[in-house]
């Protein structure tokens, strides 16, 4: 299953996001390796729409039976969607990473920060 | 410093243990999955590697007086086969370790101390034991835990000796897939089970025979995550968290491992005193009634004001709720009373409630 962990049309961050072009959005959420590192994730702490974030710096947390992490965003912009569902289950991250385990949807303001996200299979060797 | 290495080392590299640092050892924190081993160790059984445990003995005439005056508990109490939970306290009352004590006889006690108090508890126990002297035999013991429903038929079955006598908190000695062990029916998850002690010449062999042994019965490896959620659910006390060097039993809800009609024990002038005036704080359990998950060192407030702290806290696995263990007034320690936890600096309801968290099925 290796190669289906981390998708070709993903972009990612060495803290283990990942970002999906969705439109004019940018889709946000975990990486595989995350959630495998974290185990069971038992709460999601998102922003509200219409906050700004910022690339690198944290948006929210996430918590796992044993650990708290915090979520940095790949880009910058303004958050313009989150997963109430995966707020109200989050063992989503752990099924669904990269579909029902999504967190937020952001407006990205600086189009030029995409292309310093890695691709898959630079992600990959990060990940050894 | 490099980690220490437990004989189960290169089992738990074999079968994908998740290795960690835990004090000062490499141990595994999970194989499959926390959620998943603790879910086995509830309703069918877990093997935990619990090596890094120390074991201290009290040989001779005299040895029971000895390791008595040391200890909360009282070991003239129990029946030789018997074991005890107990605390070994400082002249403040205040917590060196909490150990589980055995009777073999009046002249052999045998006790388990946790792995990041093991050098201090035996120098502790040296100094201050009069007539016999401890023996540190840590390096000649491993420990699996074996825990669940399951787990005594599964030792059974791996024992010629019959195991039915030996009830909770009882032990005996015998081969368990030809490894001499002490069978001791003890445990830190809330379930049925033993703790065998064994050489680490044959901890190995002990590991893979009662994984094989248990295969149908769904046994599984389980990491030390699971083990602290599964203690958590049973409000069982970690040292360094829920006790330490100043906070006393009678604090920390553990007035039963406390027998102050003995004769003597260091830390029992303290815990007199205590007692006589009254606790102003107490160690009890609470679960959030607003989303959240609790974490030891997370500020306990009422009213705005801190006054208390969390000493545990987690999402319980099987009481599929976020509870935690801290200590707060007194005033507030009843059932039903309810405070904020502060969890990044916001506030998040909480109320006391029975513990353990967890009933067993």
């Amino acid at each position: 299953m290796a190669n289906g962990e981390y998708p070709k049309d993903l972009k990612y961050t060495k803290d283990h996001e990942w970002a999906k072009k969705s439109g004019a959005a940018v889709q946000i959420g975990v990486t595989f390796h995350a959630q495998d590192a974290l185990g069971s994730v038992v709460y999601v702490e998102l922003p509200k729409v219409g906050t700004a974030v910022t690339a690198g710096a944290q948006f929210g947390v996430i918590e796992s039976t044993k650990a708290v992490s915090e979520l940095y965003s790949p880009l910058t912009g303004k958050v313009s969607k989150v997963n109430d569902t995966v707020v109200g289950n989050p063992s989503l991250v752990n099924e669904a990473p990269y579909a029902g385990g999504w967190l937020i949807e952001i407006e990205p303001s600086n189009a030029g920060e995409w292309d310093t996200l890695m691709d898959a299979d630079t992600y990959t060797k990060l990940l050894g | 410093m490099s980690p220490r290495l437990t004989p189960l080392n290169a089992a738990h590299k074999k079968l994908g243990g998740r290795l960690v640092d835990f004090a000062g050892w490499e141990l595994p924190v999970q194989y499959a999955g926390l959620v998943a081993e603790h879910e086995a160790v509830r309703t069918k059984a877990g093997l935990f590697d619990v090596s890094h445990m120390g074991e201290v003995e009290f040989k001779g005439k005299g040895a029971l007086e000895a390791a008595n005056r040391l200890i909360t508990n009282d070991l003239a109490r129990i029946t030789d086969g018997q074991a005890i939970y107990s605390g070994l306290l400082n002249p403040s009352g205040g917590f060196v370790d909490d150990i589980v004590a055995y009777r073999f006889s009046p002249e052999h006690i045998f006790i388990c101390v946790n792995a990041a108090n093991r050098e201090k508890d035996f120098a502790w126990m040296h100094e201050h034991a009069t007539g016999v002297k401890p023996v540190d035999r840590s390096e000649e013991f491993a420990q699996i835990a074996v825990q669940g429903p399951k787990a005594f038929g599964i030792v059974q079955r791996l024992c010629p000796k019959p195991l039915e006598g030996v009830g909770t908190y009882r032990f005996t000695t015998g081969s368990v897939a030809g490894v001499d062990c002490i069978i001791s029916r003890t445990g830190y998850t809330g379930e049925d089970g033993f703790e065998l002690y064994c050489p680490p010449s044959g901890a190995e062999k002990l590991w893979f025979a009662l994984l094989e042994e248990g295969k149908g019965d769904g046994i599984v490896p389980a990491g030390l995550g699971c083990r602290d959620s599964l203690r958590t659910e049973m409000k069982y006390a970690l040292y360094g968290n829920d006790i330490d060097d100043v906070h006393t039993p009678l604090e920390a809800g553990l007035g039963w491992i406390v027998k102050l009609d003995k004769a003597e024990f260091i830390g029992k002038d303290a815990l007199v005193k205590q007692k006589a005036a009254g606790i102003t704080r107490k160690l009890i359990g609470f679960e959030l009634t607003e989303a959240g998950v609790p974490r030891a060192h997370y500020p306990i407030l009422k009213d705005g004001q801190k006054v208390g702290e969390v000493t545990s806290g987690t999402m319980g696995p099987t009481v599929k709720k976020a509870i935690g263990i801290g200590y707060v007034p007194t005033a507030l320690a009843a059932e039903g009373s309810t405070f904020h936890v502060e969890i990044r600096g916001r506030p998040v309801a909480a109320r006391v409630v029975k513990t353990p968290f967890h009933t067993r099925g």
